[in-house]
């Protein structure tokens, strides 16, 4: 897989981490009415879509940024890329 | 049929015109006492102890495609009980026994092969874990020993010892581990379950589920809708697919894992292997051919195959442990989706829809799990209560604080 990064073009997907779908950048408040049952949901359940994904990889072995990979979990076939900072929330 | 030496010698002796089909191919009918969906070998292995060791009747298993067409013909075919925490070892110990008798109980050749596996390890710290593990072991009567490095070399000459960064310094090893022959377990089950009155029904995905206040009542299928009181669902990789139409989000992600086989050789590796500072672990099958394996992709997929760069990284583990398999030549290799849970162990339990019961998150250990599987899947269908090995592997225990983490990495499925 070629994982198109926005700021140094493709580059092999054996250079990132795999972190996971990217609504985890959206922490729950920890301070919220709730909160307790948000973070279980946030920690362990997942969409894990058969389809179109966002996720979050992290370029471990280049600049070491964080990207949102939006790929098809069927095909493997890698639809965009963008700096997880200005993908915003996910 | 009953299978025999006897009768292979008579059908040898009358041109092998006398095997029939193992199992008959049943249109479905509109109602069923239990449905299991998901026909591999956890799915089969749930309907032949319903029918035979809980005395249901009226069972279905539903396959979306055919029998044994998911992992169960896909893995690596190790059978293994040594695990270290106490909400895991007493279930695959107590699937070890089911394997020990499984051949005579189903009447069929599953090449159950007890030829031991043996984890190696590099530095004292790891020792240390093993010999924890081991005496976790001794617990539930699985056995284990640990070999020091001169055993290691009698048994297992071929080793690259005196590796400068990860020298071998020994092993633990399970005797009664082994290998067994993967799609003969899927046919074993199947067509003792057949004889006992299960309808097999293959090419009949379901597509959703009756649900009528909270309580299941049947599903709904590409072959039509078909109800019961009580369905399993056994589907492996796509438990999160199928779940969804119960509207269930599981603690799962569904990632890709790969095996590999090279040409045939003579024999020479005695059992299973694993590295202990790279992933990478190695049989032989009868065949001949070396059956090898490392990580998973590590990316959520359903694609059923994987990338090159972890093919390297395996051929890098193997070349390090052993650098004699340099030379052999790679015949095939394939890839089998995953259902990677959150704490690495599987779930067996009733869902928040009554009448609706979950057998998932087996991650890429599910095949030595079988027997167990499915006796204690049988048994939570049948009796409402879970089986005494399996009553940790709750739904809940994510929300509860009751991980069954054996490697202690967290709720991140691409490091279990
Ligand atoms: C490469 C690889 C190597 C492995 N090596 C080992 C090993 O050495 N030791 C070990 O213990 N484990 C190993 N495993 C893991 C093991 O194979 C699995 O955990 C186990 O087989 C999963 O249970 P199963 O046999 O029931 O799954 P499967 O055989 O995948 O059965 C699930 C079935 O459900 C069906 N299904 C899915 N959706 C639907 C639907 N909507 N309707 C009807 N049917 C449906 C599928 O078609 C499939 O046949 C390995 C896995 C892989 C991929």
């Amino acid at each position: 897989m070629l994982i198109p990064h926005p700021l140094l073009g493709p580059r092999d997907a054996s250079e990132f981490t795999y972190l996971g779908d990217a609504s985890l950048m959206n922490r729950p408040d920890g301070m919220a009415d709730g909160a307790e049952a948000a973070f279980c949901e946030y920690v362990f359940l997942r969409d894990n879509p058969a389809g179109v994904h966002r996720e979050l990889w992290f370029h471990e072995h280049g600049d070491r940024s964080w990207l949102i990979v939006t790929r098809n979990t069927l095909t493997h076939e890698v639809l965009g890329a963008e700096l997880a900072h200005k993908g915003g929330q996910a | 049929m009953r299978f025999s030496g006897f009768r292979v010698l008579q059908q040898a002796l009358t041109g092998h015109k006398g095997w029939g089909a193992l199992w008959r191919d049943p249109a479905p009918k509109p109602a069923y006492d239990i449905i299991i969906v998901g026909g591999g070998g956890h799915g089969l292995a749930t309907a032949f102890y319903l029918a035979k060791t809980f005395g249901q009747a009226r069972i279905a298993v539903l396959e979306k495609g055919w029998l044994g067409s998911g992992n169960i013909g896909r893995n690596t075919t190790i059978i293994r009980s040594n695990y270290l925490l106490p909400g895991n070892q007493p279930f695959y110990e107590f699937s070890m026994k089911l394997w020990e008798t499984l051949e005579q109980e189903v009447n069929f050749n599953a090449m159950v092969s007890q030829r031991s596996i043996i984890n190696l390890f590099h530095s004292d710290g790891q020792r240390d874990a093993y010999r924890r593990r081991g005496n976790a072991m001794h617990l539930t009567g699985a056995g284990g020993e640990l070999l020091s490095q001169d055993q290691l070399r009698e048994i297992v000459p071929f080793l690259n010892f005196d590796n400068a960064r990860f020298p071998i310094k020994g092993g633990l090893r399970q005797s009664r581990a082994g290998t067994a022959r993967h799609d003969g377990v899927a046919w074993g089950y199947a067509r003792a379950a057949d004889q006992l009155g299960v309808d097999l029904i293959q090419h009949c995905e379901v597509t959703g589920f009756l649900i009528e206040g909270g309580r299941v009542q049947g599903v709904q299928t590409t072959r039509g809708d078909i109800r019961a009181p009580k369905v399993g669902v056994a589907v492996a990789g796509s438990s999160s697919r199928v779940m969804e139409r119960a509207g269930l989000r599981l603690p799962i992600e569904s990632h890709v894992l790969q095996a590999f086989v090279s040409e045939g050789l003579k024999p020479n590796i005695p059992g299973v292997i694993t590295f202990g500072a790279g992933h990478f672990y190695i049989s032989q099958s009868d065949k001949g051919g070396l059956v090898f394996g490392g990580d998973i992709d590590g990316y959520n997929s359903y694609a059923q195959r994987g990338n090159l760069d972890v093919l390297q990284d395996v051929a890098q583990g193997g070349m390090a442990l052993m650098p004699m398999i340099g030379r052999a030549r790679l015949l095939r290799s394939w890839g089998g989706i995953m259902d990677m849970s959150m704490d690495g162990s599987p779930i067996i339990d009733r869902t928040p829809v009554e009448g609706l019961y979950l057998n998932a998150g087996w991650c890429y250990g599910g095949f030595k799990a079988t027997p167990a599987s499915g006796y204690a899947f049988a048994h939570l269908l049948a009796t409402d209560r879970p089986h005494e090995t399996a009553t940790a592997y709750r739904l809940d225990r994510f929300h509860r604080g009751y991980v069954i983490d054996e490697k202690g990495v967290g709720a991140q499925p691409n490091l279990h």
